[in-house]
């Protein structure tokens, strides 16, 4: 027999420092998620009171003022976003699901992981060259469609999901029963998974509701209340931006709390998305 | 699954186990004590006060119906049942005399006493046949060149697998067919000179000829080591080991030398499993 | 045949009444088919306009400057002279101080949450990181500027300079603001990213492989270095190049804190540039046509470039669900 004394401490010890090492790695992972947390809550909280929410931003000088304009905006922005997302994403991906297996339904899927991948800004420049330079102006239909195409692979990919999940067994008695099949699709196939549907759809939301960089020269910004929809629009996230890189004191606490405001809404949305998807799946 | 068998099939069996129940000197030396084992899958409860002696350089063999027990019962004895979240032992396991389940006692310690080969054959795919047989020896910290270049010649030889792949060491361990990988798992279990060998069902996934070779192999190693092999392949039980324990739902039924076991079951159980009436 | 209660399921799903069964024609599938067909091939047309429309505005520049465009340093809008090289360099120092603090972070959080946690820990620590990638790039970057760049202004590059001083890596003075921040706060947006994915790549390991080593006699540690990680890592180069490609485009937060000046520094405390950064700051300022012609070949330049870093990822990661396993399957 072969005996190793010698080796077996250490072994033992660098197992005790490698496990050590995995754990400080996740506190180091932990540790801006906490930070950022903290001074958002922190100095954001203090600034948010009723005239925040109401009122328009005060001009360069004037302290107070709000990002009732913002707020609007990006709730605009997100509608009309879903007008080109929506449609693309839940029946791109029924297509997917249903008929989407040969080799069409392949280059589809393939397309829609690139544009899943194409960075934030170059669909905004994209956008820019499509609408704004033709229109002449910066709107917030230019603004939308950067978002709606940034939101339509993201829901595509959870409507296929989804509606593969939905048992083959279920179709066929619709079938079965002499449903024509489009019909199948939408009050069965769809009904069923709509649940996960609406899921994927409120995380692609919060991952839209909190860009900036399409925006930036889409969308561009906007002091006051839009006039129309082909006007520049503000927005929560640029607000925040140019607020955030400003030199003026009181425009950094506004970003704070704009960033308070912003945080909800989207740690909201991931939080309650992801537990309704867990429960439905029941810890797949 | 019933195993129906030729009567020829059974009578070299038979043969063969009557020739080893001759007795051999050394008789008597237990390497291996189990007990009163006793195994859990949480609540499940797996295996229940199994004693047994298994004696040096002898091939006990584990036989009974799926789900008995047995293959839980051999993972208890190199400690490797613990390592599944929510399962635990309780008894005791002496190992030339030491409870290898107590407390001061180091689990990885014991795992390179009591060596294991698994049913499907697991090979290190990114290692190299070499490499898969050093995998064990670098672990504890060997280094040179000319002592892994023997012990690893030496392992495969004790495999039977050496003169089929001396010439191409470099290859990846996956590379091997069926028959070969397992060779080679045997080989890497044997490097880090084990004293003893547990084998689960290590035949099954293979074809026969390959279950043959890997049958031999077992009466060569038996001379250097002690083998518990767990099967579900009566006549394999037969053909190879020396003594043969039965086990069923979780307990002990019968257990003894090969050839009284086959002939003359003392347990109604047993007779029944071996005669086909139920497996 | 089929369970009763599932048919049952299915007429609970649809309007009462089976008259409009019999009025069913052919013809409406057919539609539905053409309309859900034409709403997933949308996509195709939109990446392809994408594609084509930026190529076309690219073009004055592409002609003007030729492939000079993608060795050339200098970027002067004054003189209508434009080079990419400032910001390629910009993006990939960045992306490579991202990669080399975030990568071994990743791989322990997903080493200590695949194989070391209880599995209610693991669950609830995996959760809360991946929150941290719904974090908004925009809120990351007013982290950056006020928390993350003071700090690094007086706590971590002096530091850093007087240790490790006489590397040219680390000198010049600190201004927080700068390479350094930029990648750091790349890592942290890395992180969720790179470890939710090196975590099922480590869980898809088979267990024969780790049983195999601890039959030899292997640590809990030994088991995970020598049988584990060889085995997934393939995936797990997956997962980093995956990184990589979010890292080359991520816009608001690197331009908030890395300063946006267009020069080539060894020193990770210097204010850099990124290609991203640049589209964000110059677009709206760009005057003449060749301007924006030049930043659209620099979107161009980007586009290319994560498609390819892209697609090399999934490619490795596709490739590790194929590997061999040994055995009979």
């Amino acid at each position: 027999m072969l005996v190793f004394p010698a080796t077996a401490a250490r072994r033992r010890a660098t197992d005790r420092l490698m496990t050590g090492l995995a754990a400080a790695a996740v506190l180091i992972a932990l540790a801006p998620l906490v930070s950022v947390l903290i001074y958002v809550v922190l100095q954001g909280a203090t600034s948010l009171d009723w005239a925040f929410f109401t009122q328009l931003p005060k001009p360069v000088g004037e302290t107070g003022g709000g990002v009732a304009n913002a707020i609007s905006g990006t709730l605009t922005l997100i509608l009309l976003a879903s007008c080109v997302g929506l449609p693309i994403g839940i029946l791109g991906g029924l297509y997917l699901s249903e008929l989407g297996d040969g080799p069409l339904g392949w280059w589809i899927r393939f397309t829609a992981d690139v544009l899943n991948g194409v960075p934030s800004i170059v669909v905004g420049v994209f956008v820019y060259t499509l609408l704004v330079v033709p229109m002449r102006r910066f709107s917030a239909i230019a603004g939308g469609a950067a978002l709606g195409i940034m939101m339509a692979p993201l829901v595509m990919r959870t409507t296929e999901e989804l509606v593969r999940l939905v048992p083959t067994s279920l179709r066929e008695a619709a079938l079965a029963l002499g449903v024509p099949w489009w019909l199948t699709t939408v009050r069965v196939v769809l009904r069923t998974a709509a649940v996960g549907i609406i899921t994927g759809v409120m995380l692609a939301i919060a991952r839209i509701g909190g860009e900036t960089a399409p925006l930036l020269f889409t969308a561009f910004n906007n002091q006051y209340w839009q006039t129309g929809l082909d006007q520049p629009i503000a927005s929560l996230t640029v607000q925040l931006y140019n607020y955030a890189i400003a030199p003026y004191d009181d425009w950094h606490r506004q970003a704070w709390a704009a960033a308070l405001v912003l945080m909800s809404m989207t740690l909201l949305l991931n939080i309650a998305a992801r537990l309704v998807g867990r429960s439905r799946s029941g810890g797949r | 699954m019933m195993q129906t068998s030729s009567a020829t099939l059974w009578s070299r069996a038979l043969l063969g186990a009557l020739e080893r129940s001759v007795p051999v000197e050394g008789v008597g030396t237990q390497r291996i004590q189990a007990v009163r084992v006793n195994a859990y899958f949480g609540r499940t409860h797996a295996v229940r006060g199994v004693s047994i002696g298994v004696q040096a350089n002898r091939i006990t063999a584990i036989i009974g119906p799926s789900g008995c027990g047995k293959s839980t019962f051999l993972r208890c004895l190199n400690r490797m049942h613990e390592l599944i979240s929510g399962a635990r032992v309780e008894g005791q396991v002496l190992l030339d005399g030491e409870d290898i389940y107590a407390k001061e006692i180091d689990p990885v310690m014991i795992r390179r006493r009591v060596g294991m080969v698994f049913q499907r054959p697991n090979p290190f795919p990114t290692m190299s046949i070499y490499d898969n047989v050093a995998a064990g020896l670098r672990l504890n910290g060997v280094r040179q060149r000319k002592l892994l270049d023997e012990v690893v010649e030496q392992s495969l030889r004790q495999a039977a697998l050496w003169e089929e792949v001396k010439d191409v060491l470099g290859r990846p361990g996956a590379s091997l067919s069926g028959g070969q990988q397992q060779r080679l798992c045997i080989a890497r279990a044997l490097a880090v000179k084990p004293e003893v060998l547990l084998m689960d069902e290590p035949a099954s996934a293979l074809d026969p000829g390959s279950t043959l070779k890997i049958e031999e192999l077992a009466r060569v190693l038996r001379e250097r080591l002690t083998i518990v092999l767990v099967t579900h392949n009566m006549q394999q039980a037969a053909r190879v080991s020396d003594s043969t324990a039965f086990m069923l739902t979780g307990e002990l039924v019968e257990f003894g030398p090969t050839a009284e076991l086959f002939t003359r079951p003392r347990d109604k159980r047993t007779e029944d499993y071996i005669t086909g009436r139920f497996g | 045949m089929l369970p009763s209660n599932v048919g049952r399921r299915a007429e609970a799903l649809l309007p009462p009444g089976a008259a409009f069964v019999r009025r069913h024609k052919a013809w409406t599938d057919a539609v539905f088919r053409a309309v859900l067909t034409a709403f997933g091939f949308a996509v195709v047309v939109i990446v392809a306009s994408m594609i084509i429309q930026l190529s076309m505005a690219a073009w004055p520049a592409i002609a003007r400057f030729g492939a000079g465009f993608l060795w050339t340093q200098r970027w002067d809008p004054v003189h209508n002279v434009f080079g990419a090289v400032t910001f390629a360099y910009g993006t990939l120092a960045s992306s490579l101080v991202a990669l080399v603090l975030a990568v071994p972070v990743s791989l322990g959080v997903a080493i200590y949450l695949a194989e070391l946690a209880p599995p209610v820990l693991s669950t609830v620590l995996g959760f809360i990181i991946e929150l941290l990638a719904s974090i908004p790039s925009v809120i990351l970057g007013l982290w950056g500027i006020f928390v993350m760049a003071p700090w690094l202004r007086s706590v971590v590059e002096p530091d850093l300079r007087a240790i490790l001083g006489w590397l040219p890596l680390f000198s010049g003075p600190a201004y927080g603001i700068g390479l350094l921040a930029g990648g750091m706060i790349l890592a942290i947006m890395l992180l969720p990213i790179v470890s939710s994915i090196s975590r099922e790549v480590l869980k898809s390991v088979p267990l024969s492989q780790r049983e195999a080593a601890y039959a030899l006699g292997a640590t809990r540690w030994e088991v995970i270095w020598r049988a584990v990680l060889p085995y997934g890592r393939t995936g797990l180069t997956g997962a980093v190049i995956l990184g990589l490609g979010r890292a080359l485009g991520e816009t608001m937060a690197v331009t908030m804190v890395i300063g946006n000046r267009p020069q080539v520094s060894p020193s990770l405390f210097q204010p850099a540039y990124t290609i991203a950064a640049a589209l964000a700051n110059e677009f709206s300022e760009a005057t003449t046509g060749i301007y924006i012609s030049a930043l659209i070949e620099l979107a161009v330049v980007l586009f290319v470039i994560s498609l390819i870093v892209n697609a090399i990822a999934r490619w490795l990661i596709w490739r590790m669900g194929t590997l061999p396993t040994g055995g009979m399957g």
